[in-house]
């Protein structure tokens, strides 16, 4: 069965405000387009869980949209702070509950796993351990030792954007895998978004590509350079320039508020965000090919 | 700084790279004395071989043409915590006394004077890799005798308190500033084992936040050779995004 709908219906649909909402990808394909469409539909109270905030969150968090933001990484990667994000908490109007990354993978692989906690050998800093009462430790009942443990994260909704899904929601991924198919696992309502819609053949040529089984997904939302300034792997290039560009921009509220104006809510989709950076971007972001060999399954 | 810090990888260590300048230094060393260093980055790719130089760990460069590709989870668990990871190559706000680093926060946590990034995977990196090793400029207020926060440890208040929690890691050892190099003693302390040219030992002592001590055996570091500077400066940095520093 279908589960194609647009991205818009699928915001509405199963992002409630205060929800714990996971949108996934380490680097690699943030669906900044549903953050962008959940900003425009007002959604407020929101727990905003990831490993690297990253600009996405920044955007959301100015928006209004952010109660709390759970993650363990809060910096513009590779170039420096998390502005907005880091100035409220600075001021103390963000809430916020922080982990490693592997604490906080860890914490996303017992809720896609269904255990109670997760276990971690010791690491001795201790500081984010007291500071976090949510990080624990139990005695290893095999060797008497103690173990770290973190409880399982579960997200009322995962957003998770893959390179090419069929209708009813079975995903192929490659490139940096993140944790793509653990935020999918842990929520409670998946959200799919793809670059391509394929057929159901072109998935079972290649299940072992399939990281996201369609009958945890919910909706399938067909958003072409849904993840600009983030990427798609084999599909465009990293916006790095606009990575740099964001750490002026959110330099100053006002700044930020005239760029959520113009690309966010002066823009109705992500095709139109995707014109509207225009044919210099596009070049710049093209990325050429370089296809895997490929494997024989074997007819059986 | 980045060069000294690309010296002290061996060829064939597997290193867990960080953002920022150990990113530079890795595939400065790959491009020099290390060719078979293998590169594992936190998103989750191992085996990279960037054909340029990532702004960010978790660029598509670092993908096409890798040996492997495994989840978050899957790197931190199976790579790092099983034990798979020689060197962990980090930086930090903060570096105390005894090689700890703070990435988190100046002043008290929870109403933070200034709030950095967190740990990302330096709290696990730093007590699991074998050896671990931090760039940072030498400046005195990076380098106090106490870190606000311990992100991540070196060897605690002591050696002897890093060993009694049994970690697998043998701790920090060696911190690259652009005056010297400093290293632990026996008892974990960070002590001056090396200048770069033209740097003088009371420059450093300057920009410590301890009563720094100097080695008995202080060497002073090759100056940089027109390759290695070739290759970062035309190579690996032409627009000196991470080299505007130095």
């Amino acid at each position: 069965m279908s589960k194609l709908i647009t991205l818009q219906e699928a915001i509405s649909e199963y992002v409630k405000n205060g929800d714990l909402v996971y949108a996934a990808g380490f680097t690699h394909l943030i669906p900044f387009a549903a953050g962008h469409e959940i900003i425009r539909q007002g959604l407020k109270d929101l727990t905003l869980a990831r490993a690297t905030p990253d600009l996405i969150y920044d955007m959301m968090v100015a928006a209004g949209c952010a109660r709390k933001v759970i993650f363990s990484y809060m910096g513009n990667p590779g170039v420096g702070s998390l502005r907005f994000v880091r100035s409220e908490i600075e001021a103390g109007r963000l809430e916020w509950e922080e982990y490693s990354h592997f604490g906080m993978i860890s914490s996303l692989q017992a809720g896609a796993t269904g255990l109670p906690f997760m276990p971690m050998n010791l690491t001795a800093a201790v500081d984010l351990e007291k500071v976090n009462p949510l990080y624990r430790s139990v005695i290893d009942p095999y060797s008497g030792m103690q173990v770290v443990v973190v409880p399982p994260l579960k997200p009322d909704v995962a957003i998770v954007h893959v390179q090419r899904a069929d209708a009813e929601g079975n995903a192929h991924i490659w490139g940096i895998i993140g944790e793509q198919k653990e935020a999918a696992f842990a929520a409670q309502s998946v959200i799919l978004t793809c670059e391509e819609i394929v057929d159901e053949s072109v998935i079972r040529s290649d299940p072992n590509r399939t990281l996201i089984p369609s009958f945890i997904v919910d909706a399938v939302c067909l958003v072409p350079y849904c993840s600009h300034p983030s990427y798609t792997q084999g599909y465009y290039d990293r916006d790095n320039a606009f990575y740099l560009q964001w750490d002026e921009i959110s330099k100053s509220s006002e700044a930020i508020k005239a760029w959520l104006d113009e690309w966010v809510y002066g823009v109705r989709d992500r095709a139109e965000y995707w014109q509207k950076l225009g044919a210099e971007v596009h070049e710049r972001l093209k990325v050429s090919s370089r296809p895997s060999a490929t494997v024989d399954y074997g007819n059986y | 700084m980045t060069i000294n810090a690309s010296r002290l990888l061996r060829d064939g260590d597997v290193v867990f790279v960080g953002v920022g300048l150990p990113n530079l230094a890795c595939n400065l060393a790959r491009r020099t004395h290390a060719p078979n260093l293998l590169m594992i980055y936190e998103a989750g790719v191992i085996g990279a071989q960037p054909s340029r130089l990532p702004l960010s760990i978790g660029d598509p460069t670092l993908v096409s043409g890798a040996t492997a590709v495994c989840s978050m989870y899957d790197v931190f668990a199976f790579y790092l915590q099983r034990g798979n990871v020689d060197v962990g190559f980090m930086g930090g706000a903060q570096i105390d006394r005894f090689g700890n680093i703070n990435a988190t926060v100046i002043g008290d946590y929870f109403h933070p004077k200034v709030r950095l990034p967190g740990s990302g995977g330096s709290k696990e990196i730093a007590a699991w890799a074998n050896r671990c090793y931090i760039i940072t400029p030498h400046q005195k207020r990076r380098f106090p005798a106490k870190v606000d926060f311990c992100t991540s440890v070196g060897f605690l208040n002591g050696r002897a308190e890093r060993d009694a929690f049994g970690l697998r890691g043998g701790g920090t050892q060696a911190v690259v500033t652009d005056i010297g190099i400093m290293q632990p003693d026996q008892s974990g302390e960070l002590v001056l084992t090396g200048l770069h040219p033209a740097r003088t030992v009371e420059e450093a002592k300057a920009n410590t936040g301890w009563e720094l001590k100097v080695a008995a055996d202080l060497h002073i570091t090759q100056p940089p050779s027109d390759e290695e500077l070739r290759i970062l400066r035309e190579d690996l940095d032409p627009t000196g995004i991470y080299l505007k520093g130095e």
